[in-house]
């Protein structure tokens, strides 16, 4: 047991961490300053452009497609180094990268390919998803959106919904129902539209935490060329797989701040009584569950590791670290809460800690839904780590427009 | 990174795991409560023959020389067969205790029969409920005679040596070797909760103690405690690993409403949370054991953080293991209830939630402590 960086992962991380050295401070963003969304954007497609031009775009991908052809460890080496510093890598860059190119590469055409990989990898194009619908979220093969063929093209009707700076995107990738007589998933077709195209409406959502950055997007009557098609017609559903075993890999916790230990030394410093907040031994008890809890995660994250960087595939192992992060990063920023006792529901201008706690314990709640909910990771856990029956469907098998 | 166990110590827990599934099933344990038995003789035998005793007790005194994680190997497939040794009082604790305080002559007297097995140890530290911390000690050494009385203590029935903790008149703790076949020493059975683990209370009237003297008692106790606190993780990682594997394989074999029961969500939910909670804690343990053989700095809280863990994951894995069989896990044909008492045994002994929680704290702050002065 070590925690030491093999040769080659030792090498490689010399190389990332001058590179970034030399590279990275001019493209950081402004801490303790919030950005237009615009500009962020395009802030971020220049980095993306610089790390391109550097050949750190996409580790991953294979050098055919302008890819560094690079292994799992690689990525994950440049990835620690890369999150030194605080640069503009938002979803409309981790979009393209880890969803958008995946998919095209396996599925796609060599004209697609030519068409998208180099300016994706550049940042010349943005990416959003257009894969949730109101009545299909963790049950994504029920989407309703149409898409009809017309001659040459798709006319595509719908309503999709959580699409990530959709407002800001060039390019959607986009799972509509090409064949409501199948079953639901094998009437799926998976599509690359351009978001200028007539018909597409975005509007941002009014979400709980204020922020508008995501959106419900509308479709009508918006015509996609064939051309845009990947993936056979009804072969939407294994791309979309594609696509989310992408978003897995790229999940799990991360330390948000200073952590629980930030908030061990905030309650030794708050005074109580005639003492501290961490005299309390009923204070020091939830402290302690949540700091072993958070350093669980974080070992857990190394045995992760340590299985990738031998080539192994975690599989639904990855779930543990999101399921277990997701719930105790709600529970701790309501713990925070509590700690700052009337302090920590209202707060003056300059209290900044206590409104990222806020930000936190509302934010925590999208997280335990979005990219696999709670509930869909034990599925997972429970079925492919523990050999448990899959969950009985009513709608196996049934043609969609007979549910 | 390599954050794992080497092939070596896979080997190891394969080979342990061979011969307790072996000599110690179910059925055996069974046997021992209905004969009244403290220990599974022939078991300690064998173990000790395997090594696995000496496992981390240095060469030159009648031991393998392995490291600490590889003890800790051992106690993970000793809690999966929830085993009726005194493993944990023995080696853990006394003969730990004899290589972190023990004079040269104290270790070369000692070390090789415990690592053999011949010598059964074990460590006499609490009071009753109220703690151990100096203060409350009654139990006192004046002119190397050891006076007072020492309970709940594990194994003490079968065990001809004790290691004692008491106070030395001055308010100072001291640690000493006791034994327990002097006329002056007293020991009355209690009412175990753990069938498979005996406990007593011990009297002592004139019995002479020899300390163990090569470092202050206190820091022993503490850097002791955090040791064991490490291999009793391993043994709740794999005596809760146990739990739920026993669940899922009733849960795939039980059919209810015309399925198996596994197929319900409420069950798969439920399984997969003790998943997670076994695999952060023995991912924790693995951190503590590496801090326990490499990161002395690090071993405090690391230690306490695995701990807690641990039992965490255990306490859930015990209950809930019963929960899923229903009422057939209430009877004493079912195995679940060995566990079901292991676990609480495991979450009391070397102190409780409370206990390590306030270590935990302690021993971030004093890592942390040039952080703290910043903020």
């Amino acid at each position: 047991m070590d925690f030491t960086d093999s040769p080659e992962e030792a090498a490689f991380r010399t190389e990332a961490r001058n590179w970034l050295n030399a590279n990275a401070p001019a493209h950081e963003l402004p801490r303790g300053v919030t950005l237009d969304d615009a500009d962020e954007v395009a802030r971020g497609t220049a980095w993306q452009r610089r790390l391109a031009e550097a050949g750190y775009a996409g580790i991953l991908l294979p050098q055919a497609l302008g890819g560094r052809g690079g292994t799992i460890m690689e990525a994950v080496v440049f990835g620690e180094e890369e999150a030194r510093f605080n640069l503009p890598k938002g979803p409309y860059i981790i979009i393209g990268l880890s969803m958008a190119l995946p998919v095209i590469a396996k599925h796609g055409t060599p004209e697609q390919i030519e068409r998208f990989a180099a300016a994706t990898l550049l940042g010349d194009l943005t990416w959003c998803q257009l894969f949730s619908e109101p009545a299909a979220g963790s049950d994504l093969a029920a989407v309703r959106t149409r898409a009809v063929k017309d001659g040459d093209d798709w006319v595509v009707n719908g309503q999709k919904v959580w699409s990530s700076w959709a407002h800001l995107s060039d390019w959607g990738i986009l799972i509509a129902r090409t064949d409501p007589s199948l079953p639901k998933h094998k009437g799926l077709s998976f599509f690359v539209v351009d978001m200028k195209t007539p018909g597409i409406d975005v509007r941002p959502i009014r979400q709980i935490s204020g922020a508008s950055d995501f959106n419900e997007t509308f479709f009508t009557d918006v015509r996609i060329p064939d051309s845009c098609r990947i993936g056979a017609v009804g072969e939407g559903w294994a791309c979309a797989m594609t696509v989310l075993t992408g978003e897995r890999l790229n999940q799990g916790g991360s330390d948000n701040g200073e952590g629980i230990g930030g908030l061990i030394h905030y309650a030794a410093r708050t005074p109580r009584g005639r003492g501290t907040a961490l005299d309390s031994e009923a204070v020091r008890l939830s402290l302690a569950m949540a700091y072993a809890e958070e350093q669980a995660e974080r070992h857990f994250q190394s045995r992760m590791r340590t299985m990738v960087s031998r080539g192994e595939n975690p599989g639904a192992m990855a779930a543990v670290v999101k399921l277990a992060f997701a719930s105790r990063y709600q529970k701790t920023a309501g713990l925070a809460m509590e700690l700052r006792e009337m302090a920590g529901i209202a707060h003056r201008p300059e209290e900044a800690d206590t409104a990222r706690i806020w930000y936190d314990y509302i934010w925590s709640t999208a997280l335990r839904i979005a990219g696999g909910a709670d509930e869909v990771l034990r599925n997972q856990i429970s079925e492919r780590v523990l050999g448990m029956p899959g969950d009985i469907r009513a709608d196996k098998n049934v043609p969609f427009d007979q549910l | 990174m390599n954050f794992d166990l080497s092939d070596e110590q896979k080997m190891l827990a394969e080979q342990a795991n061979g011969l307790l599934a072996e000599r110690s099933p179910p059925d055996r344990l069974r046997q021992l409560i209905d004969a009244g038995a403290e220990w599974d003789e022939p078991l300690w035998r064998e173990l000790a023959e395997m090594g696995f005793l000496g496992a981390a007790i240095p060469e030159q005194f009648g031991g393998v020389g392995m490291t600490r994680l590889d003890l800790a190997v051992i106690s993970e497939e000793l809690g999966r067969a929830n085993a009726a040794l005194p493993f944990f009082s023995s080696i853990v604790l006394a003969a730990e205790a004899i290589m972190l305080a023990g004079s040269e002559e104290q270790k070369a007297r000692w070390l090789p029969a415990l690592a053999s097995g011949d010598t059964i140890a074990t460590f006499a530290y609490a009071e009753g409920p109220g703690g151990w911390t100096a203060d409350v000690l009654t139990a006192q050494v004046r002119d190397g005679v050891l006076d007072g009385q020492k309970g709940p203590v594990a194994d003490a029935g079968i065990a001809s040596l004790a290691i004692v903790l008491a106070h030395d008149g001055s308010g100072q703790p001291t640690l000493g070797l006791v034994s327990l076949d002097h006329p002056g020493v007293t020991r009355t059975k209690l009412a175990s909760f753990d069938q498979l683990r005996a406990h007593y209370e011990l009297r002592f009237d004139g019995v002479p103690f020899e300390p163990l003297a090569a470092a202050p008692a206190d820091e022993v106790l503490a850097k002791l405690f955090d040791l064991a606190a490490v291999q009793a993780a391993f043994e709740a990682v794999g005596g809760a690993d146990a739990c739920l594997k026993m669940a899922r394989d009733y849960a795939m074999d039980r059919q209810i409403f015309g399925r198996p029961l596994a197929g319900y969500q409420a069950i798969k939910h439920k399984l997969a949370d003790i998943f997670v909670a076994i695999e952060l804690a023995r991912s924790s343990a693995f951190y503590a054991a590496w801090a326990a053989t490499y990161g002395e700095e690090e071993l405090p809280a690391a230690a306490a953080a695995a701990r807690l863990s641990a039992t965490g994951a255990f306490e859930q894995a015990a209950r809930e293991n019963i929960q899923v069989h229903g009422g057939i896990g209430y009877t004493f044909e079912a195995n679940c209830h060995f566990y079901y008492r292991r676990e609480r045994t495991l979450a009391t002994a070397i102190g409780n939630r409370e206990v390590w929680a306030n270590r935990l704290i302690d021993s971030f702050l004093t890592q942390n402590a040039n952080v703290a002065e910043v903020a």
